[in-house]
């Protein structure tokens, strides 16, 4: 069996086109797999991301036949095609054919302070141990966001990301849902003030396109939509807090 | 003012909108639709101190709604401190200039029932 790889191709200096390549695969051959094979028997030039090659590290994302999807966890025969269209994630700069700089899109993530704020987690290198015990359903609110990879996907198919070049996109604000709602963290307040302005949460339309890409089950959608539930104040972060256990060893 | 208290009156005005747009018309199926929209009926009508009052709350509440979702608009096509603050001010100027003539047409329609 072969199919007809077709790749969009890009340097600063030459411009796009596309290249057609034809390639044998397999049931369980995956574009990405195509992908090296162009890279390894014809076109050496071909450049592109990856590095696990089982949908952890979220380096491989590009369009295939249209849709953000992640090269190394799309199988060639469930696209049901005879031809497979390979480009670049949109929304973000093409660095060379199917690399892109995710410069802006970590910028955005870093700008969400994606890790837990509480005064008691500042740790000196003593012998006490300490830890913060959480309930199931405590864990349960925060956890499926915290399965993102950070592949980029969500802000490809993104809309509002497409036109409006200072909105943090889905994957960012999910992320700060993720910390502002664990009970460990304090600082839900300086959270919510950071994604409330002009090209803030409000510019999300709620087209939902983020949660239908994401190849990892996180509903960024979902996400955007609690926080501003905060943010109108229809719900309150709970008092209850995660209780810090202290033992020394 | 903050984004989200700018999207709360956003949602209030929208939904009383809704709401207002929904009294306005039944207001006026207490005759046959046609004969509501005579000349004659249109100003009598002005001089009916609750049709003028809810009509007033429309042009109110959907100018706002409407210019901000403007505003919205025109600063998710493109972005710069000059092009956003010139737009959020055209159309705050926008709105104002709406209510501020069309509160003269009701004020007009309903003292005298000429506009
Ligand atoms: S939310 Fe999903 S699609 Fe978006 S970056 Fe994370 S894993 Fe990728
Ligand atoms: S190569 Fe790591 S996610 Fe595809």
């Amino acid at each position: 069996m072969s199919v007809n790889l077709k790749i969009l191709r890009y340097s600063p200096k030459e411009g796009k086109r596309y290249d057609t390549f034809e390639v044998p695969y397999q049931r369980w051959t995956t574009v990405l797999d195509a992908l090296l094979y162009v890279k390894a028997y014809v076109d050496h030039s071909l450049a592109l991301r990856y590095s696990c090659r089982m949908a952890s590290c979220g380096s491989c994302g590009m369009l295939i036949n249209g849709k953000p999807r992640l090269a190394c966890y799309t199988k060639i025969s469930e696209l049901n095609s005879n031809e497979i269209i390979c480009e670049p994630l949109p929304n973000f700069p093409i660095i060379r054919d199917l690399a892109t700089n995710f410069d802006r899109f970590f910028t955005n993530h870093k700008n969400m302070m994606p890790y837990i704020i509480n005064e008691k987690t500042d740790r000196k290198m003593d012998d006490i141990h300490r830890e913060f015990i959480q309930k199931p359903d405590e864990v349960e609110k925060y956890l499926q966001f915290s399965y993102c990879i950070k592949c980029g996907l969500c802000y490809a198919a993104c809309p509002t990301t497409a036109m409006d070049k200072e909105f943090p996109g889905p994957q960012a604000l999910a992320q700060m849902y993720r910390y502002m709602i664990d009970s460990r963290d304090q600082a839900s307040r300086k959270r919510l003030e950071i994604i409330d302005n002009r090209h803030g949460i409000w510019r999300c339309h709620f087209a939902g396109s983020c949660s239908n890409v994401c190849p990892k089950g996180v509903d960024p959608a979902l996400g955007i939509q609690l926080l501003r539930s905060y943010l109108l104040g229809f719900s309150k972060k709970g008092e209850e807090k995660a209780v810090l256990y202290i033992s020394s060893h | 003012m903050r984004e989200s208290n700018i999207m709360k009156i956003h949602y209030i005005t929208g939904i009383s909108a809704i709401i207002l747009v929904a009294i306005h018309i039944m207001f006026r199926l207490i005759m046959p639709y046609g004969a509501s929209l005579e000349y004659e009926n249109v100003i009598a009508n002005y001089k009916n101190l609750p049709y003028t009052i809810v009509l007033e709350l429309v042009l109110v509440t959907v100018a706002i709604h409407g210019f901000n979702g403007l505003r919205i608009i025109l600063i998710e096509l493109r972005q710069g401190r000059v092009w956003e603050k010139s737009m959020t001010w055209l159309c705050i100027i926008g709105a104002a200039s709406i209510i501020a003539y069309g509160t003269r047409t009701i004020i007009l329609a309903s003292l005298t029932g000429e506009v």
